[in-house]
């Protein structure tokens, strides 16, 4: 069976010139929700690389589940949600600074009978990056449900603060950093 | 095998996406100058397949009008270089098609130049070209272009640094685990050899499978020559759980 298998095709570099007019941006990419959708947040931070440095050719993208959390994608086998996109991207400002609106998912049931705090997963793209990252971000009021957390709670303590985002007035603020004493954690899929 | 832990526990049946590290490039990869700042130095953490991994957005095609496949329109006149019709299917690991997903594209201009202002390479603009193209395959996970064979250009990464001609393809797939960018090169580029991001795929025949093939099939006769590029996500393999994967013969 694994003999019949195509491999698949290498990942390389976005570049630095992704944001080309009407490019790989868009100009609603950061609005995953309208101005005054209810609960709305913003999600804000900067992307730093191993001199502390700001990056200004990255792209963020977050894709997550809705208030409820729910996909509207066929894989979730518990039916669609309404017409929640969940997806937004962001490319870096000159500060190395991006930003969404969206509102907090709800957390998810996993196929073992657990649940996953709600989060957001996030692809980090850049120049110099030949693969994408993979990281993810938690709620700062979820204390309980973050303790729970099946991939949270497998992560080293000294490192998990890394994934939480830290609360901000009307929202919260989530830093990436690529290397570093508090380089982020970032997944392999 | 184990039965404590089904899917049934809490209802849920998950596809899971199989891994191809080997066909990968390493973030940290010496030649390429830029990924010495830029890639964690900390081992990467397992993330496993749940709901989050397994579903991704839906982009559809409110995101795509009728012309975006074709960069060659839109503007007051034809831009100048080489007419080409990039065409393929995309495929996931499995040698299933992959249907309606969103395909971004994104390159240089005939003479190597990006409009974008951090491109500095004093090669011409082209005021008919703008360099970027979107598409939806089809329900066979066909798709295709119509473009302008990019240059290459000179970049800072060594001592007579170019990069070869290419062309930025970015797909989502089906799921998070799918998202893939990735470059689509000419056949028989002269300067394969020299160029780090390309060589960052250390299999031989992984670097083979990001170079399109001359397609004189779907060449159009006194109008455009053709290359065909099949790109492969990875698969969803029919069982959910891997202890049950190996099961399978």
């Amino acid at each position: 069976m694994a003999e019949s298998a195509e491999l698949t095709t290498p990942s390389q570099t976005v570049g630095p010139f992704y944001a080309l007019p009407d490019g790989l941006l868009w100009t609603d990419g950061p609005e995953v929700v309208a101005a005054g959708t209810p609960g709305a947040l913003t999600v804000r931070g900067t992307v730093f690389d191993g001199n502390g440095d700001p990056v200004p050719d990255a792209v963020i993208e977050i894709w997550h589940a809705d208030e409820r959390g729910r996909f509207s994608h066929p894989a979730d086998p518990r039916g669609e949600s309404a017409a929640f996109e969940g997806f937004g991207r962001c490319g870096t400002d000159p500060e190395g600074g991006f930003w969404f609106r969206t509102v907090k998912p709800g957390p998810l049931p996993t196929p073992d009978g657990r649940t996953e705090a709600p989060h957001l997963n996030v692809t980090v793209l850049a120049r110099g990056m030949l693969n994408r990252l993979v990281t993810r971000v938690y709620f700062p009021d979820e204390a309980d449900a973050n303790d729970a957390d099946p991939v949270l709670s497998s992560v080293d303590l000294d490192r998990r603060g890394t994934l939480v985002a830290r609360a901000e007035p009307d929202g919260v603020r989530f830093d990436i950093r690529l290397q570093g004493d508090a380089e982020t954690v970032f997944f392999e899929l | 095998m184990t039965t404590e832990t089904t899917p049934q526990r809490s209802g849920l049946l998950l596809p899971h996406y199989r891994r191809d590290d080997a066909s990968h490039p390493p973030l940290d990869s010496s030649g390429y100058r830029s990924s010495a700042l830029r890639h964690p130095k900390r081992p990467l953490h397992l993330l496993p397949q749940y709901l989050t991994e397994v579903t991704g957005p839906l982009l559809g095609n409110d995101r795509v009008s009728e012309t975006d496949h074709d960069l060659t329109v839109g503007h007051d006149g034809e831009p100048l270089g080489e007419r080409i019709i990039v065409s393929g299917r995309v495929l996931d690991s499995d040698g299933k098609p992959v249907p309606n997903t969103l395909i971004e594209l994104w390159q240089a201009n005939s003479a190597g130049r990006y409009r974008h202002a951090g491109d500095r390479h004093p090669a011409p603009l082209d005021p008919n070209f703008t360099g970027v193209g979107r598409a939806m395959s089809d329900d066979q996970g066909e798709y295709r272009f119509v473009t302008i064979k990019p240059g290459a250009y000179p970049w800072r990464n060594h001592d007579n640094a170019w990069r070869p001609a290419h062309l930025h393809f970015s797909l989502f797939g089906q799921a998070f685990t799918q998202r893939l960018i990735t470059q689509m090169y000419f056949p028989g580029d002269p300067l394969f050899h020299q160029d780090p991001i390309f060589n960052s795929v250390r299999d031989p025949q992984a670097r083979e499978r990001m170079i399109s093939r001359f397609d004189l099939d779907s060449t159009v006769p006194e109008w455009a020559l053709s290359y065909k590029f099949d790109i492969v996500l990875r698969g969803a393999a029919a069982t959910p759980f891997e202890d049950e994967e190996e099961d399978d013969d």
